[in-house]
């Protein structure tokens, strides 16, 4: 099969299986910003916004994404133009090995759309979908708060 | 002491780059049309091959290669990715004619793409001849027990090695009188503890690419915490010259000792090596929970002699090891069950570690985190609760009053090693009863201990809390085995080129090492550009394991530093007419009371004046001794009596790690090491069918910790100097996943009296308990 996406604002066209999930066909495509770390759902390590839309892509099938936005981790800052969720993550000690970063950025991006000021208990929900071994949470919950209070004073 | 760079927080130097997703990890270095692999895992705990038929494999379109016992030539290895000689049994093939748990490795496919890899596996005819399988330690140290190994297998070192009995390994060690000592003591406390399996849980999955670069030599790129060894051991058993072979550690997706076994590169390496292709192997989450390695199941008696004042007259402790099918790591976790437990209490004059690492037809333990230490202190720290509270004394002035302390040492260190004896070495820095105080302090000890409070009372109430702590140590490093090294080169503008082989996994130790050599020349540490874990581009380490990377690597980078300092000095006093050894080296220039010159200045003329050579240098470390890093921990629990659930409120760490170089870091190393100990104490489990098994390899089954799981976690950093390490740095790495299970148990007895002496404390186990004594 063949199908156009739009990823991070830029059309690609790719082809792929009838079975082939959004993660393979991105990361075939060069976005290897989107980890695949259980391919079951679980982890969160694979989450792009379809749509707006937090989703796990190793849970999406890539025919059913045809035509859609994407957004992966690189489409909401790079290491030029770093996000101020991305700059939080890194001054605040929450990015230790990194592979489960991506999502969790994106996690939080997606939370903080929703709710500019959320507390910890909420930003631990917003969060809940997506496994770190490395970090213990602590300072990821810290980045996401301090991400939210630049970008509420950033307006 | 007036460090600028050292002590400092700074983000780690390949933070945004993770953040925005610019980092490569092994897979996302994929090569172009790579020969994808898929394994063969035996469906039998136990089984010899008859035969394997790959005649309709071979068919399939697409498939290029199949490997198997009949094809590839065999040569008995350890993976256990140690120095060498390893000190871990030579008792494995990259395949075998037997399968010896379910999950071993039985053919391998290569072919176009992952799915025709796959369909050739279902095409592979294997016929098995099941032998009785063995899971149970004690069944397996019978005479009559099936044998799990008995071909050639052999230890290459001189140890305590009998795979006729089962025994993977043995240790025995003896202090002073036992026997003597427990008939001085006025009581005994006798109890055996048992610790479960584990999966370490690294987000990254294992990968490993190979291919050939353009002058036809091997690059392997893995997901590795040992890349030299990883290239020692694959020359080895593949049978291609070590100089063909490039290693290259990429960005790691953690580690936690999961990554240390040398597993998956001799078969990309081999696959690439027969068919002159690249070659990728990238394990699925379930191949990663049942195929790779796995914490050791433990079961530890302890029996301790007491005297009325509560001074330990003797003290036994036996240990049993799961060592699973293969002994890899065996030996070495068995011997720091007792080389990091037993110093702690140093004073004990009649000392006996007995300990056997067991074989078995489950899947294979390695190195996890604590690495033995772990499961000790699950034991060590019940045991002297109960002890503590037998005398009636406060389990923390308890432990104040017999813990080894600066200018002390214990025998222990000298008589236990890691394959060979230990070294001797006398504690320089200890800062325990600080630990101790300050997190007694955070976690309300004094008004919490003993309480029960709870959101009723005992016989109607159901929720009820208690407070429990427990204390740990590790090692900074393996002494007079691990050796790292480093160089350093100085550019045009007064940046430094760094090369290690020292191996991130993404505990931030590029960082750390920037920072210790931008300290030593007085640059900031953005003047330091590092390449490191390069088989090619930068010089040896041992890896990363055994808590070494700041304190041995450090030790490396710091000495290579001072090399250039040394070089720059003596030039600028060249430059200036002045004594080289008046030169200070500060804020990017040589400076000598009011007169100075910029690094600029200093590295041009080197490189383009007079003289001319590169201001550079090398320097390789090895430690005499391995100062350990201490900690107090301290656990406030929730337990439901109607369910038997634990919640963990509130967590606290108080870590004496030397000086912390990096302080957010060193929090970090902490903060993830303790959440995993939670969890690992509460929920994570390996459960098995009757026939071995590994029945939940998902982490929809096998539970870790989330952010909504996650308990206040309360990190408390107490510095010490340690004179040896670099700038008064010990490591920090593993020593916090020791101490959670212990705090936890008794927190659980402090809440509602009962002990629990197996882990994991799932709510069912604890309920069980709760029945058992009449609770509920």
């Amino acid at each position: 099969m063949k199908g156009f996406f739009t990823v991070n604002g830029a059309r690609i066209e790719a082809s792929f299986d009838p079975g082939e999930t959004l993660l393979r066909v991105l990361r075939k495509a060069g976005f290897t910003e989107v980890k695949e770390g259980c391919n079951e759902g679980c982890c969160g390590s694979c989450v792009v916004l379809l749509d707006g839309k937090l989703v796990n892509s190793c849970q999406v099938f890539a025919a059913s994404a045809k035509g859609r936005s994407i957004t992966t981790v690189r489409g909401i800052g790079d290491l030029h133009h770093p996000h101020p969720i991305q700059t939080a993550f890194a001054e605040s000690g929450a990015v230790q090995c990194g592979f489960c970063t991506p999502g969790m950025v994106l996690a939080a991006y997606s939370l903080l759309q929703e709710n500019g000021d959320p507390d910890d208990e909420e930003i631990r929900r917003g969060l809940d979908g997506n496994l770190c071994r490395c970090t213990g949470y602590v300072k990821i919950v810290e980045a996401v708060r301090k991400a939210a209070e630049r970008m509420r004073a950033d307006g | 002491m007036a460090e600028k760079t050292v002590g400092k927080s700074i983000p780690k130097i390949d933070a945004i780059a993770l953040a925005t997703g610019a980092e490569k990890f092994a897979d996302d270095m994929r090569p172009p049309e790579p020969l994808e692999c898929a394994i063969l895992y035996s469906p039998h705990s136990h089984a010899e091959i008859v035969s394997i038929d790959t005649t309709e494999a071979e068919k399939l379109e697409g498939v290029v290669d199949i490997l198997h016992y009949g094809n590839v030539e065999p040569r008995l290895h350890t993976t256990a990715g140690q120095g060498f000689p390893e000190p871990s049994p030579y008792d494995t093939l990259l395949f075998d004619r037997r399968v010896r748990f379910t999950g071993d490795r039985v053919a391998l496919a290569a072919a176009k793409d992952a799915e025709t890899a796959r369909r050739a596996l279902d095409l592979i005819k294997v016929e098995y001849k099941t032998l009785e399988p063995v899971f149970d330690m004690e069944e397996a140290l019978q005479k009559n027990a099936p044998r799990v190994h008995d071909g050639e297998e052999h230890a290459v070192i001189p140890v305590a090695y009998r795979p006729e009995q089962n025994i993977a390994a043995e240790i025995d060690v003896s202090i002073g009188d036992v026997e003597g000592g427990f008939d001085k003591s006025d009581f005994i406390v006798e109890r055996t503890y048992e610790t479960h399996y584990a999966s370490h849980c690294a987000l990254e999955p294992h990968a490993v690419i190979s291919y050939f670069d353009e002058q036809g030599r091997l690059v392997i790129v893995s997901s590795t915490q040992v890349p030299f060894h990883a290239r020692r051991i694959v020359s080895r058993v593949c049978g291609i010259p070590l100089r063909k072979i490039r290693v290259i550690k990429p960005r790691l997706g953690g580690g936690f000792g999961g990554k240390q076994e040398v597993f998956l590169e001799p078969l990309a390496a081999l696959v690439s090596w027969r068919n002159r292709k690249p070659a990728r192997i990238v394990l699925s989450r379930e191949e990663v929970f049942y195929a790779t390695r796995t914490r050791h199941a433990m079961k530890i008696m302890l029996k301790a002699g007491v005297g009325k004042d509560g001074g330990i007259t003797a003290l036994r402790m036996d240990g049993l090891l799961n060592a699973g099918a293969y002994g890899t790591h065996a030996l070495t976790v068995l011997s720091n069950v007792g080389s990091k437990v037993l110093p702690m209490f140093n004073k004990i004059e009649s000392i006996r570690f007995f300990g056997r690492s067991v074989y078995t037809n489950l899947p294979v333990g390695g190195a996890y985190r604590g690495y033995g230490a772990t499961q000790g202190y699950f034991a060590f720290n019940q045991h002297i609760d109960i002890i503590a509270r037998r005398i009636g004394m406060d389990v923390l002035d308890y432990i104040k009053q017999w813990h080894i302390r600066e200018g002390e040492t214990s025998p222990l260190f000298e008589a236990l090693g890691e394959g060979k004896e230990g070294v001797s070495q006398v504690i320089g820095s200890c800062g325990l009863d600080e630990c101790i105080d300050r997190g007694a302090e955070e976690i309300g000890w004094k008004t919490k201990r003993g309480k029960r409070t709870g959101s009723g009372d005992r016989v109607h109430g159901d929720i009820v809390r208690g407070v429990g702590a427990a204390v740990s140590m590790q090692g900074s490093g393996i002494p007079r085995i691990d050796m790292a090294s480093a160089s350093m080169k100085m550019n045009e503008d007064g940046s430094f080129n760094l090369s290690t082989g020292a191996t991130d996994l993404g505990t931030g130790s590029d960082t750390i090492l920037a920072q210790i050599a931008a300290e030593v020349l007085g640059v900031e540490a953005d003047a330091v550009i590092v390449t490191s874990a390069d088989t090619d581009l930068t010089p040896f380490d041992t890896g990363a394991y055994a808590s070494s990377t700041t304190y041995v690597s450090g030790g490396a980078v710091k000495r290579c530093a001072e090399k250039v300092a040394l070089r720059i000095r003596e030039r600028a006093g060249s430059m200036l007419g002045l004594p080289a050894d008046g030169f200070s080296c500060r804020d990017g220039r040589a400076v000598h009371g009011k007169k100075s010159i910029s690094f600029e200045e200093i590295a041009l003329d080197a490189m383009y004046a007079r003289d001319q050579e590169q201001i550079q240098a090398q320097a390789s470390f090895t430690a005499d001794i391995s100062p350990p890093p201490f900690m107090a921990q301290f656990a406030e629990i929730e337990v439901d009596l109607r369910t038997g659930r634990i919640r963990v409120v509130k967590f606290v760490s108080a870590v004496d790690c030397g000086r912390p170089l990096n302080p957010a870091l060193a929090e970090g190393q902490v903060e993830g090491a303790a959440l995993n100990g939670i969890s690992y104490a509460l929920c994570e489990d390996f459960v098995f069918s009757k026939d071995g098994k590994l029945l939940n390899p998902r982490f929809w089954d096998y539970k870790i910790y989330n952010t909504v799981d996650q308990p206040e976690l309360a990190t408390i950093i107490v510095p010490s100097n340690e004179e040896t390490g670099p700038f008064g740095a010990k490591s920090v790495g593993e020593i916090a996943i020791n101490g959670p299970a212990p705090a936890i148990a008794n927190a659980l007895y402090d809440a509602v009296g009962i002990r629990m002496y197996s882990l994991p404390m799932t709510p069912e186990k604890v309920f069980g308990r709760l029945v058992e004594e009449g609770m509920v």
